[in-house]
C-alpha cells in the first residue's frame, strides 16, 4: 500500500523532468569530482599500485615486472606467516573486548549519569586531551612507568610487596595491550556515547513503568540501542589493531609480532612484492571481518 | 473485568530547583472516573501526573491509590500504568515483544507472555502486524501498541501524557473516541494530560483545570464550561469574555461593577467587597445584538473584527472600559442586517447569562 502510492507520487515526478536537468547531473557530478580524485589518487591507486606489485619478481636489489604467485604462496605457506597472523589476531580480541567493556561504561557514564551538557562536553574533552599529543610519546611514556626500575616496580619493590622487580609489566604481550587499550578506547567510547545520546530518554522510563529493574534496563533497551555504536567502535579498534606495528614492536621490545610489523621488515629488507602480497592478505582479512560486524549488526541508521 | 482505584493527591508539591512546578495541590479523583489535567504548558500538569506515576519524586505531600500510599513506591509497584507523550515504543522489538516488555520483567515464560501480548495485540486490532517494528507503523498504531503495552500490566489507573497531540486532527478526533470506549469498557480510572480543553470536554468526567502549578477548577465539564470558577479557567476555556472592574454594589445575589472608564455590570454572584476587584464573564454565543431590557445587561461596542466560520460568525468589539469582546452570531441572525467593521452595534444579554468569577488566592 505504501509502495504504491511512493510509486504514484515517483512516476509524475519523472515524467515532468525539465530538459534542462542534465546540466543539474553534470554540476552534480562536478561537485562530487574532488572527493573522487583525493580518493582515486590517494587510496584507489596506491591499492592498485600494491595488488600489481604483489605478482612481481624481487631479489636482493630491485623488482621485475612480472605475474608470479609465488609472493603469495611463500606468504600462505609458512608457518612463521600463520603464527604472526594468529598473534596479531590474538591482539584485536583481547584489545577489543576490554575497550568494548571500558568503552561502554565511560560511554554509559557521561550518557547517562553526566547530567548537565556542558558537563558532558568537557569530561569528552577530556577524553581527548591524550590525542593531542602523538602515538609515539604517549607509547614511550609507559616506559618509565612500567620498566624494571620503573614507578610501579619501585613502588612495589619499596613497599616489599615483591622482592625483584615484575619482569612481565615491559616488553611483554602486557604491555602491548595495555598500550593498544590507552591508544584506542576512545575509538569506541565516542561512537557507543553517540548511540547512548540518541536513546529517547523516555524509552527508560517506558521500561522502568512496565517494572524493569536497573540490570534489565540495561539489557533490555540500552544495551540492544547501543549496538550499532559498538559495531562502529569495534570496526576502528579491530582495523587500528591489525595495521599496527609501533606499538607492537615498541612495548613488546621486539618480542611479539604483528602482519603489519612483518611488512615493515620485508620492507627494510627491499621485498616489497612480498610486502605487497602481504598487504593484500591483511586488508582481504580485515575487510572480511568488518563485513562479519555489518552482518551482524545494522548501523545504517547511524550513518 | 480490572478493579479501579481511586486517587488522592494530598497538598503534593513539586519544587525544581528553584522553581516551584506544582503548588501543594489536593485532588480526589474517584475510582473509574475519566480526568483530564487542563491547562497550558508549563502549568503543572504534566509534572503531577509523572508524581501519580512515580516518574518524579514528589517534594511534599502524599499521593494514595485506593488503600495504598504510593508516594515512595516505585512506578511498577503502584498499580498505574503509563503512556508516554511520543509512546516511547522500544523501536528494537516488534509489536509482541513491546506489548511483552513487562511480562518479561517479571519473569513470565516465553510462550505465555507471547501469548498473552497476542491477546492483548487482538484486542487492540493489531494481531496482522505482530512481528512489525514501531517504526513501520502509523501514528494512531502506534498508539494503540502503547495502549496495549500499558493495559497489559492490568493496572488500576492509567495515565496519559498528550496521548493525542502526536496524531493529525482528524486521527486525534478517531482514538478519542477510542479512548473514551476504552475506558468505560475496562472501568479504571484514566488520567489524562492535555492543553485542548475541546479534548477534555470531549473525554472527562472530571476536568481539572490548572495554572501555574495550582488547581483553579475540578469539577464535571459543563459546571467548568457554564460556571467558571475564575478568570483564569473562563478564558483557558474559551467562549467566554472576561469583564474585569470593582464592585460598586451588591445584593440579592446579584453584584454590580464598574470597569475604567465608567460602564456599570451586573452579574449573578455571592456578595463581594465594595470597591474590590471583580471578574465577571459573559458567554459568547449568548450575546445578542440590540439594546438591553435592564441597565448593566449590555453595552454599545464598535466591529473591530469579523470572522465567518460558516454555520456561526465571531463578532469581536471594543467598547467603553471592555477590549476584545466576543459574540458569536448564527449566520442567519447576522445576515439579515448589515454589520461592517467600525460600526458601533449595541450589544446586550440574559440576566441569567453573566457570572462573577472567583479568585485564586495569591
Amino acid at each position: 500500500m505504501a509502495t504504491m502510492t511512493d510509486t504514484a507520487i515517483a512516476q509524475p515526478a519523472v515524467r515532468t523532468r525539465k530538459p534542462g536537468s542534465r546540466i543539474g547531473e553534470f554540476a552534480a557530478y562536478l561537485q562530487a569530482l574532488p572527493l573522487l580524485v583525493i580518493l582515486g589518487t590517494f587510496l584507489l591507486l596506491p591499492l592498485l599500485m600494491i595488488a600489481v606489485v604483489s605478482f612481481w619478481d624481487y631479489d636482493f636489489a630491485a623488482m621485475y615486472p612480472d605475474f608470479v604467485t609465488f609472493n603469495y604462496t611463500e606468504t600462505l605457506g609458512s608457518w612463521v606467516t600463520w603464527k604472526t597472523y594468529l598473534n596479531t589476531l590474538k591482539f584485536a580480541v583481547i584489545v577489543w573486548m576490554i575497550t568494548l567493556f571500558v568503552g561502554f561504561w565511560a560511554a554509559y557514564f557521561l550518557a547517562f549519569h553526566v547530567r548537565t551538557s556542558a558537563m558532558q562536553t568537557v569530561l569528552f574533552l577530556v577524553c581527548t586531551v591524550p590525542f593531542l599529543t602523538s602515538n609515539i610519546i604517549r607509547m614511550i611514556s609507559w616506559i618509565p612507568v612500567l620498566g624494571r626500575n620503573g614507578l610501579i616496580n619501585s613502588a612495589l619493590v619499596d613497599t616489599g610487596i615483591v622482592a625483584a622487580p615484575v619482569e612481565w609489566l615491559l616488553y611483554s604481550d602486557f604491555a602491548v595491550v595495555l598500550a593498544m587499550v590507552h591508544l584506542y578506547t576512545l575509538f569506541m567510547v565516542t561512537p557507543i556515547f553517540n548511540t547512548l545520546m540518541r536513546i529517547d530518554r523516555s524509552l527508560v522510563e517506558a521500561a522502568r513503568d512496565a517494572g524493569a529493574s536497573s540490570w534489565q534496563v540495561l539489557t533490555n533497551v540500552i544495551l540492544p540501542l547501543a549496538k550499532p555504536g559498538m559495531a562502529i567502535g569495534t570496526i576502528f579498534v579491530v582495523t587500528l589493531v591489525m595495521a599496527d606495528f609501533s606499538t607492537v614492536q615498541v612495548m613488546s621490545g621486539g618480542q611479539s609480532a604483528s602482519v603489519a610489523l612483518m611488512m615493515k621488515n620485508q620492507m627494510s629488507l627491499l621485498q616489497y612484492p612480498a610486502a605487497a602480497a602481504n598487504a593484500v592478505i591483511l586488508l582481504v582479512l580485515v575487510l572480511m571481518m568488518v563485513a562479519g560486524i555489518l552482518r551482524i549488526v545494522d548501523i545504517r541508521k547511524e550513518l | 473485568m480490572t478493579k479501579a482505584a481511586e486517587i488522592d493527591i494530598a497538598s503534593v508539591s513539586k519544587v525544581y530547583g528553584q522553581s516551584t512546578a506544582v503548588q501543594a495541590i489536593s485532588l480526589k479523583i474517584p475510582a473509574g472516573t475519566y480526568c483530564c489535567l487542563l491547562g497550558p504548558s508549563g502549568c503543572g500538569k504534566t509534572s503531577t501526573l509523572r508524581m501519580i506515576a512515580g516518574h518524579e519524586s514528589i517534594t511534599s505531600g502524599d499521593i494514595r491509590l485506593g488503600n495504598v500510599v504510593v508516594t515512595d513506591l516505585p512506578p511498577a509497584r503502584r498499580g498505574t500504568a503509563m503512556m508516554f507523550q511520543s509512546y516511547a515504543l522500544f523501536p528494537h522489538l516488534d509489536l509482541v515483544d513491546n506489548v511483552a516488555f513487562s511480562l518479561k520483567m517479571k519473569g513470565v515464560e516465553k510462550d505465555e507472555r507471547r501469548q498473552k501480548a497476542l491477546d492483548m495485540l487482538r484486542l487492540m486490532q493489531l494481531e496482522a502486524y505482530a512481528t512489525r517494528r514501531p517504526a513501520q507503523l502509523s501514528g494512531g498504531q502506534q498508539q494503540r501498541v502503547a495502549l496495549a503495552r500499558a493495559l497489559i500490566t492490568d493496572p488500576e489507573a492509567l495515565l496519559l501524557d498528550e496521548p493525542l497531540s502526536a496524531l493529525d486532527p482528524f486521527l486525534k478526533i478517531r482514538m478519542r473516541a477510542e479512548l473514551k470506549r476504552l475506558q468505560t469498557s475496562l472501568g479504571i480510572t484514566f488520567v489524562h494530560v492535555t492543553h485542548s480543553q475541546e479534548e477534555a470536554m470531549a473525554l472527562a468526567d472530571l476536568i481539572v483545570v490548572m495554572n501555574d502549578g495550582r488547581i483553579e477548577q475540578a469539577a464535571a465539564p459543563r459546571t467548568v464550561f457554564e460556571r467558571p470558577a475564575t478568570a483564569f479557567v473562563a478564558r483557558f476555556m474559551g467562549d467566554h469574555n472576561v469583564i474585569s472592574g470593582r464592585a460598586v454594589a451588591s445584593g440579592n445575589g446579584v453584584v454590580t461593577l464598574e470597569v475604567a472608564n465608567g460602564g456599570q455590570f451586573k452579574a449573578i454572584g455571592d456578595a463581594a467587597d465594595i470597591g474590590g476587584p471583580v471578574d465577571i464573564a459573559v458567554r459568547t454565543d449568548r450575546v445578542r445584538i440590540g439594546h438591553p431590557d435592564q441597565a448593566g445587561l449590555g453595552f454599545n461596542g464598535i466591529v473591530s473584527n469579523i470572522e465567518y466560520r460558516g454555520s456561526t460568525v465571531k463578532l469581536t468589539f471594543d467598547g467603553a472600559g471592555v477590549e476584545d469582546f466576543t459574540a458569536i452570531l448564527d449566520d442567519a441572525t447576522f445576515f439579515q442586517q448589515t454589520i461592517r467593521v467600525g460600526d458601533a452595534v449595541p450589544l446586550s444579554w440574559g440576566g441569567a447569562d453573566a457570572i462573577v468569577l472567583g479568585r485564586v488566592a495569591a
